[in-house]
Parts: C-alpha cells; structure tokens; sequence
C-alpha cells in the first residue's frame, strides 16, 4: 500500500514534470520572442489580435543595425519557402505609431522594400499569415538616437509640393534567373501627424494591377512610411507589362498611373 | 514557470541586511569614483616637424571607450603664441588638449582654427572661449544648422564624456588667402566636398599641409555630408600643393600622396558601385549586405562606414534616379 502510494507520488511528480516540458516546448515555437522585447504581448495584441504566431527565420527582416538617418530606415522583407502568403504585417514595437504597413502579395513574391520613419530604437518585425491562419513572425532590433517621427517631412516646407502631389515614376527590370523587380516612387509628405501644426496626411492605399486590371497585390500604408515613398516589388519573370498602380491617400487624393 | 519569491521574514537578521546595503552602496560609489578617474584621453603630442604637434586618435567610429578621441587635432608653436587646428569632440577634451599645450609649451594659445561643422573637430571649442576661434563662413553656418544636433548625438554614442558639452560656434570668420602669424606664412584654402565647406590650412613656413576630413589614412571616410564629386575634384587640388608631411584629419602623419590615393580610390569606386547598384534595381537594404572588394580591407572599419554610407547617400540617389 505505501509502496503504491510513493508509486502514484513518483508518477504525479513525473507527469507533471513532462507536462511542464510539453508547455514549454509549445511556448518556444510560438510565444518566446527571439528579440527578446518587453513589448511583445502587446503587439501581439494590437498588431495580430492575439492570434496564432510562430517565430519563424524563414521571415527575413532586414533593416540595418544602426538607424543613422531616422527619417529614411530601410526595411525589406522576404518570406521564404512557408506556402502561399496572405497578408504581410510591418510593424514597429516602440514607434510612437507601430503599424507601419499591411502588404497583401496576392499574385506576386513574397517580398517589398522601402524605407520608414523611426523615433527610437525598436523592434521591426514583419508578420506572415498563411492559409491556415497562423502568423509567422520574423523580426530585427533597430537602434536609433531618435527624431524622426516628430519632425515635419522636408516637403510640407516646400511652397511646390502640391504640384507633384501623386506622382509616380516606375521601372521594371528583368532579370536573369531571379524574379522581374518593379520599383517606383510617389510624390508625397507622408506626415505623421505627430509634428506639432501638421495633420497626419499619408497614402492609404495602393494597388498594383494587371493590363486586364486585375488586382496583383496591395498595400495599405501607414504613417510610418518615409516622405516619397520609395517601394520594391517581385514579380514573376517576362509576365506583366502594362501595370497600373491605383490608390489613394487620406485626404482622398487619387493616385493612378500606368507603370513604365 | 515563474521564479520562486523568496522574501525576507520579521525575523531576519536586519543588521545583515544593513550590512549588506552598506557594502553596496559603498561598490556603486567605488564605481562611479573609478569611472570619473577613467574619463581620461591622456592626449600625447607626437611632432610632426619642429614646434609643429599633432594628438592622434583612433581611426575606428566613435564608442564610449574612445570617448570620440577618433580624431586628430593639431597646434603649431609661433614667435606669437600657439595656434591651435581643431579642438576635439568634446568640452573635456577641449580642457585636456590646452592644458598639455600650455603646461608643455608655457606659451598661451592666440588663434584656434577650425577645419569643418563635425563634432569631432568643434566641440572642444568651449575650452577656448577666450580666444578667437576663426573658420569659413561655410563652416561657421554649418555649425549653426547642425552643431545642436550634432552634439545630442555624441551624447548618445560617447555619453559621460560629454558632460557640459555645447556647441560653442566659431567667433571669428577667415577669407582664404596668406597672412602671417608668429613668424608662420599660413594659407586659408576653402574647399568642399566632404562637407559643403572644408578649410584647408597650408603653413608655407613648415611645409606642414592640414587638409581637414579631405583626406583619411588607413580609415574608410566618413560620407555623412558629402558631395562625392566635390570631394574628388578638392582631392585632385590639394595633389597640387608642395607640401612636406600631411596631417589627415584621421590616421597617421603621411609625408607622401598614399592617403590621398586611398581616399580618392575608395570615393570614386564607391558612387560607382552605389550607382551600379541602382542601376540593377536594388533596394537600400539589398545595396546594405553587397560584398566589397578586397582591395579596401586594409582601411580601419570599412563595413561598419560601408554601410553608414549606404544609408546616408542612397536616399537622395533613389530621389535623384527618377528625376
């Protein structure tokens, strides 16, 4: 009887024990932040309303490790061989506005570069959802000395601005053995709001569509976004010709253009 | 899991505790005594030529190790009094600097020159604030756009080294040209490109050539400010000039044309490449990670400068490329 007894005590013990490492086997995969930031719960809560994430190197962040200019930090991110890709996250954990911009890459790769606005440093992270609706998070710390954020764009100084307001000049290149990139520029503030007399006043969206005008991709952009956003895109090789980016900001200005 | 909590009962010893505290309290202070001890450049003036000294710093990127001695300043000994070429990158190394100047030379110093707006060669000027401290007009405006702004930063990468630091800004401005001082035939040259406006000084008497931040020896340079092609064109200048030894603003004393080569062939290969990458559609963060030739391994932080003017110079060439 008492040799039962110690039995049963040793198998409570034991299972208790393996369900502890159950947990945290499961806690590794999906909620210990690799950068290790205290701010992780909340963005996981703001950002990806608490769903399912996984940390995930296949995620690739690159932003460099020392912002220097905070006005112009660039990002890329390309997600790797995880399946289809619905949505792209871009968020920055302790930027005064943490959403930095939603990428849905549709018909096209996995990937977008461009460059952003810092105030200090921070995590970027950029989160992936695929079908099944997990997120695969991927991320980089960025150190900064701050001021980006809360300084007026370069722009909202310029008598002209206006007069570019919306323009978007493009190239295509094809590319041997790799995917056709598309880059192109829009003429725009991009104020965040933050600066003390400037209202927030930045594009929204975009769309990138086919000569059928069929949607490939878009991207709904936030405040973050450097002045004259300057964007980075993959597409599959000799495909597409005739491209047409559509969108608009918050003030309702229209952005349309066929791309060169 | 979370940590288990211990904390301590009513019936614990207190005088451990007090003990304890005590001794604490006492190591945090024995720190901060050694710490102050520490901030300490222990400048030593190598000569260049007679009566002509140079404070060499380190040729890697500013850290609270170096406290930003990663600079040269230098100081010339005339019939008058001493001139002084740049004052450091900060208010304590400006007070170090004149102190081994006048307890070596028991002479006072009667002009300070400075080269260029970075705080590395200006924020020691509060050290001299009774002497005329005299630049180009170009650099005395650069100062006031950017010095504040220069100087919260050095706050940030060197910290403590810093304390009462400001940007005290130049008293006095200089036209190019020759005048005599102490017995010294000096030449103020304005030139530019490593920033809109760099001040060359040319002592006719010594041979002794200060081309500011134009030239680097052995140490990528820096491209924060800089008009490339500006920068070449000064550089081809200052080729011309029948100078003896050359004081860099960064690296050794050169009595040759290798650290204008070196600092010509990094400039010119790397807006070829910054171009190149463009060219081929890369973004910023793709030029960031490109592999750089063998041929600059020699130059003191070459990646980490590399990549400082990716981030620094890309901006404006992406803007540039379709307009």
């Amino acid at each position: 009887m008492s040799i039962n007894i110690k039995q049963r005590f040793y198998f409570k013990i034991f299972s208790s024990l393996s369900l502890i490492a159950a947990v945290n086997f499961v806690y590794a995969q999906t909620s210990v932040d690799p950068l290790d930031a205290p701010t992780w719960e909340t963005v996981h809560k703001t950002m990806l309303f608490n769903e399912e994430v996984v940390f995930d190197e296949r995620v690739k962040v690159v932003v460099p490790d020392v912002a220097e200019d905070p006005m112009n930090v660039p990002v890329s991110v390309r997600v790797g061989d995880i399946g289809e890709i619905e949505e792209i996250r871009v968020f920055a954990d302790l930027n005064p506005i943490q959403k930095i911009l939603n990428f849905y890459p549709g018909k096209i790769e996995p990937f977008i570069a461009f460059r952003f606005k810092v105030q200090q440093s921070t995590p970027v992270r950029a989160a992936a959802r695929t079908k099944d609706g997990v997120w695969h998070v991927g991320g980089h710390w960025l150190d900064a000395t701050g001021g980006g954020c809360t300084a007026p764009s370069v722009s909202s100084g310029l008598a002209n601005w206006e007069d570019t307001l919306g323009d978007v000049k493009s190239r295509l290149w094809s590319r041997k053995d790799q995917p056709d990139r598309l880059r192109f520029r829009i003429m725009h503030p991009m104020d965040t709001g933050l600066a003390s007399g400037i209202p927030a006043f930045y594009i929204e969206l975009l769309e990138l569509k086919d000569s059928n005008g069929d949607l490939l991709a878009h991207i709904e952009s936030y405040q973050p976004v450097s002045e004259n956003p300057f964007f980075s895109l993959d597409l599959e090789s000799n495909r597409y010709q005739g491209l047409t980016l559509t969108g608009h900001d918050n003030n309702g200005n229209q952005i349309n253009k066929v791309l060169q | 899991m979370k940590p288990t909590v211990r904390f301590f009962q009513p019936h614990d010893n207190v005088s451990i505790l007090m003990r304890t505290f005590s001794v604490l309290i006492l190591f945090i202070l024995t720190i901060q005594v050694s710490k102050a001890a520490e901030l300490d450049y222990n400048l030593i003036a190598e000569p260049v030529v007679e009566g002509t000294y140079v404070f060499v710093g380190s040729t890697k990127y500013f850290s609270k190790q170096n406290g930003g001695n990663i600079v040269n300043t230098a100081y010339i000994v005339t019939n008058a009094g001493v001139v002084v070429i740049d004052t450091g990158p900060s208010y304590r190394y400006g007070k170090q600097m004149r102190d081994y100047i006048e307890s070596t030379t028991g002479l006072s110093i009667i002009k300070v020159f400075i080269t260029h707006h970075h705080p590395d060669h200006f924020l020691g000027n509060q050290a001299f604030n009774d002497v005329p401290i005299a630049s180009l007009s170009g650099v005395i405006n650069g100062i006031k756009l950017q010095g504040n702004a220069f100087t919260d930063n050095l706050y940030a990468l060197i910290g403590d080294w810093m304390k009462e630091t400001e940007a005290y800004i130049p008293t006095e401005v200089i036209v190019p040209g020759k005048f005599s001082i102490g017995g010294h035939e000096i030449e103020i040259i304005a030139l530019d490109g490593h920033t809109d406006s760099d001040m060359v000084i040319y002592d006719h008497t010594t041979g002794v050539l200060f081309p500011g931040d134009l030239v680097f020896h052995n140490r990528t340079p820096a491209v924060a400010n800089a008009n490339i092609q500006h920068w070449l064109d000064s550089i081809s200048k200052l080729q011309e000039l029948n100078y003896k030894y050359m004081v860099p603003g960064h690296g050794a004393v050169i009595s040759d044309e290798h650290a204008m080569i070196q600092t010509r062939d990094y400039l010119s290969w790397l807006h070829k490449h910054l171009q190149n990458a463009l060219d081929r559609g890369l973004a910023m963060s793709e030029a960031l990670t490109l592999e750089l030739p063998a041929s600059f391994q020699s130059l003191d932080i070459l990646h980490e400068e590399y990549k400082r003017a990716v981030l620094q110079l890309y901006p404006d060439m992406e803007q540039n490329y379709f307009n």
